[in-house]
């Protein structure tokens, strides 16, 4: 199932867009997360923990940024590996467009569980992704927004 | 009869101690210096593996070993095999593909055994699982049963191409066309068959024990069957020679066939505990249940009846996909070809019946048998089949069933199925089946339910299974590997009480009390002194174990031919004892006695002189301990009609059981109480396939109903109080008339359930599980 939503950031596009790839942003916008590296250009690696109805677990995500259309959006993927939690893999498709002086960030969620996590929460992860990319983006916001202020 | 022989419903002996809580089952077991084994499974459905990195697992606290399948195909274990051939239709046999206990180099279902780690607790191996590093490289997966022969689909097995284990054509295909080129009517219809898992209450588990000194292994098992895991753990697994291995299935809570195979966790404990000299104890975890263990069913069918004017069946042909999962389970090829198209006469007498069976790999579970295995999918799709030829003709349901029985003075009856049926007087049960389910009087219960915006519904299933699975020379010709005899030891103690050992096992069946009855009726010792033994390969003689409703009507009848010989032996002693000629004494009551005299001895103190021989036949062997095997000639063919009464509630699609109704043939009954108990079960379980149990795989091979949350149960709540009756008939070829009822329930409910549905809905098919969802969508359908 994919999950669309959107978020109002009162800040131009060109901000956004430097947000989107500042890892810094990324990391401190991410529920969760511990930490979140530069591997390679548009690939990072990130530890998070997530929690999936029952299972809590730490996830090694690869991440990486692909279909980079800049200032339009990109398409953020993961694919995560939970030890015997099993694995998770998704995507969030990001479009920026202008409104005003701000920019609307719409975001589609694709989601994916496998192993212990598909078989006590696979009827969960649509609700857990869609509540983690609403984290996620509700905190880039915020960030973003703080920092204008600021 | 004496007071608590054939025909009472004697309490069961056994159940003080279950329900007291001192039943002792496998995980009871806990041995000095014992460890735990956990074992790391694949995430994935399908995939290849590149590498698997033990260091860090190895370096973990309190862990002994960490094994994969290197280390075991080092040692020369494995791997698991599949004890049936089945010839496909290029002459050749199945396509088995290889089956390691531990992956080698591929996973292909999730849940597949990959490493076992063996810690001093569990909580450490389970820590430890957890840093053993695979590197999977992802493959597609194919999980779909109708579709997985397709040319698109992921090939799985290197040596099955499109994922085919056999094609499996049974009976003459160019005279059933001709048959419905020349028919009146042809009736067809589409159906599934629900994968479930199985889910005895107790998860299965293994403990094992290596005594260095002997070189013994012993292995405590949730089995079925004891000397079946001894005798394929030693001759085709290479775990340890058979003199040198003890299987031990001690209580067992709830078998239901899915622990009658050999599995990887089985032979992994084995192998591990002689591999780090200390006992390794295993019980899975639900999730571990649901992924693991064989499944059951999953076929995907169609089926055509051609019909001459009368409503007579002329001829049948029924193409079926069956879905064997990832890897062949011991007895896997079995189900859906013998133990299924075999079974598709029913009680009808059907002159024509062609038959094509498609067996396909998947990425799922390995599918086996499974309470009734063969035959609830055999009868579901001829009774759905039935009624739809019912609807076609305009006939009542039941009517036509009469029309097409097998007539009560045709038996012996040749199917031309290869089943011959023995016995049955199938319009005796359908007519007691029909009083006890006021079928007469339906129509004005669904006006009044009408009135009330419900809609009633009255199914009708008539089934025949074949069980007491034997004889051997028949199962042998059909590719078994094993013999289906069973044995039996009756041993008088000097003091005179009696221990029987049997080759059968229970697990929740009630054989302690049973087969007590079964001596005491015949050797007259109360009941209290006899014990019935049974589950350990060092104790019990030989024997093939407990499935396919055969204990009773094989092994019971071992039992009754020691008693034989016991009496026999009886009477040499009591007639030296008695100084009469051995033709002058008659054994009754467990009193031997010179005939028309009051000199007797009874059989306690036969049994006390045959120990204590000081004044004894001459030439005649001491002791009062006898053996017995049992090879039937022939099946046996219980039968019945069950009649189910529903209402559904178009509104919210919940469908509640009103009244349950079912006459079954088993033969002679021993014990009542248990049979009730058995029949209970069974409808239960085919309760729970016709409205609430389905497993699932989304398309990426991943188990989603792995948990009670997502796979539904039968509950209390679910079913009525049954109505149950009898008409009994007797099985010539059986010594002691009865039959087997195991699995009957399990059997015939299903179909009686949907076509009761189908009747309220005036549908022509609704697929299982019938839930609330898929009944409302199909109410909205017939309405609209």
């Amino acid at each position: 199932m994919e999950m669309i939503s959107e978020q109002n950031i009162p800040a131009p596009r060109d901000q956004v867009w430097a947000a989107l790839n500042d890892a810094e942003i990324l990391k401190r916008a991410m529920p969760g997360c511990e930490s979140f590296d530069v591997v390679d250009n548009n690939k990072f690696e990130a530890k998070i923990t997530a929690k999936v109805g029952p299972v809590k677990a730490k996830f090694k995500f690869n991440v990486q940024l692909i279909d980079i259309d800049a200032p339009n959006g990109y398409t953020i993927i993961g694919e995560g590996q939970g030890g015997v939690a099993g694995f998770a893999k998704g995507s969030a498709k990001v479009d920026l467009t202008e409104e005003g002086t701000g920019t609307v960030l719409v975001y589609a969620v694709q989601a994916k569980v496998g192993g212990k996590l598909a078989q006590l929460g696979a009827r969960l992860i649509d609700g857990t992704a869609k509540k983690m990319a609403d984290d996620f983006f509700v905190n880039f916001n915020k960030l973003l927004s703080s920092a204008d202020s600021a | 009869m004496t007071e608590n022989g054939i025909g009472a419903s004697v309490r069961r002996k056994e159940d003080y101690r279950f329900l007291t809580g001192k039943g002792s089952y496998t995980d009871d077991l806990n041995l000095a210096g014992q460890t735990h084994a956990y074992f790391v499974r694949s995430p994935h459905a399908h995939a290849s593996i590149n590498s698997i990195e033990v260091s860090a697992a190895l370096a973990s606290d309190g862990v002994v070993a960490v094994l994969t399948g290197d280390d075991l195909a080092a040692d020369g274990i494995g791997p698991l095999i599949c004890g049936v051939n089945v010839t496909s239709d290029d002459g050749e046999s199945h396509r088995a593909p290889p089956h390691p206990a531990l992956a080698l180099g591929k996973v292909n279902y999730v849940g597949d055994h990959v490493a076992v780690v063996i810690a001093e607790t569990i909580a450490q191996a389970k820590d430890a699982a957890e840093k053993v590093e695979v590197d999977y490289g992802l493959l597609p997966a194919v999980t779909d049963t109708a579709t997985a022969a397709n040319d698109d689909q992921q090939q799985i097995h290197d040596v099955a191409p499109n994922n085919v284990c056999f094609n499996w054509p049974f009976g003459d295909k160019a005279v059933s066309d001709a048959a419905f080129k020349s028919a009146y009517k042809v009736s067809s219809i589409d159906l599934l068959n629900n994968r479930m898992v199985t889910n005895p209450m107790e998860p299965r588990a293994a403990v094992g024990e290596y005594n260095s000194g002997t070189e013994e292994i012993t292995l405590h098992l949730t089995t079925q069957n004891p000397h079946v895991h001894r005798l394929v753990l030693s001759a085709f697994n290479q775990l340890a020679p058979e003199h040198k291995l003890r299987v031990v299935g001690p209580d067992v809570g709830g078998g239901f066939g899915v622990k009658i195979f050999v599995y990887a966790e089985e032979l992994v404990v084995g192998w591990a505990c002689r591999k780090v000299n200390r006992p390794v104890k295993w019980t899975a975890d639900r999730t571990e249940a649901f992924l693991a263990d064989a499944h059951g069913r999953d076929h995907v069918a169609h089926a055509e009846m051609a019909l001459d004017e009368n409503g007579k069946f002329l001829a049948m042909r029924v193409n079926t996909t069956a879905n064997l999962g990832a890897y062949l389970s011991t007895f896997a090829t079995m189900v859906p070809s013998y133990l299924y198209a075999f079974l598709l006469a029913g009680q009808y007498s059907t002159p024509i019946i062609y038959s094509e069976v498609k067996a396909v790999f998947t990425n799922t579970a390995p599918v086996d048998a499974a309470r009734g295995a063969g035959r609830p999918e055999a009868t579901y799709l001829l009774e759905r089949l039935v009624d739809v030829c019912a609807e076609d003709m305009e006939l009542d349901p039941a009517e036509i069933r009469r029309r097409n029985f097998i007539p009560v003075d045709a038996f012996p009856y040749q199917t031309p199925v290869v089943q011959c049926y023995d016995s049955g007087d199938y319009n005796a049960a359908l007519n007691k089946a029909l009083v006890l389910a006021d079928y007469g009087t339906f129509s004005d219960r669904a006006k009044e339910a009408e009135s009330r915006g419900k809609r009633r519904g009255i199914g009708l299933s008539s089934y025949v299974e074949a069980c007491g699975i034997a004889p051997s020379a028949a199962v042998g010709q059909l590719g078994a590997g094993v013999g289906l005899w069973e044995s039996a030891q009756v041993r008088f103690n000097p003091t005179g009480n009696v221990q029987v050992f049997t080759g059968t096992h229970s697990h929740g069946q009630g054989h302690e009390t049973t087969f007590a009855q079964l001596v005491t009726e015949q050797l007259g010792v109360p009941i209290e002194n006899i014990e019935i033994i049974h589950g350990d390969t060092a104790k019990t003689q030989f024997g093939m174990g407990t499935y396919g409703s055969r204990s009773l009507a094989v092994g019971g009848v071992a039992i009754a031919k020691a008693c034989d010989k016991l009496i026999e032996k009886g009477k040499k002693i009591a007639a030296h004892a008695l100084e009469a000629a051995e033709g002058d004494i008659e054994f009754s009551d467990g009193n031997f006695q010179v005939a028309g005299t009051d000199k007797a001895m009874n059989i306690a103190e036969v049994a006390f002189t045959a120990y204590v021989p000081h004044s004894y036949p001459e030439g005649l062997e001491p002791g009062f301990d006898e053996n017995a095997f049992f090879d039937p000639m022939n099946f046996s063919f219980p039968a019945g009609t069950h009649v189910c009464e529903v209402e559904v509630d178009p509104e919210t699609g919940v469908v509640e059981i009103i009244k349950y109704s079912a006459v079954d043939d088993f033969g002679k009954l021993i014990n009542p109480m248990i049979v009730e108990g058995q029949v209970h079960g069974g409808i239960v379980h085919g309760v729970g396939q016709a409205l609430l149990e389905g497993c699932q795989y989304d398309s990426d091979g991943q188990l989603i109903t792995a948990s009670y949350m997502d796979y539904a149960m039968p509950r209390a709540d679910n079913v009525p109080s049954f109505d149950v009756d009898y008409a009994p008939t007797n099985p010539p070829h059986n010594p002691l008339g009865v039959k087997g009822c195991g699995e009957a329930g399990a059997i015939g409910a299903p179909p009686a359930v949907i076509n009761a549905i189908t009747n309220a809905l005036g549908i022509k098919h609704i697929d299982m599980p019938a839930t609330p969802e898929n009944v409302w969508r199909a109410a909205q359908t017939a309405t609209s």
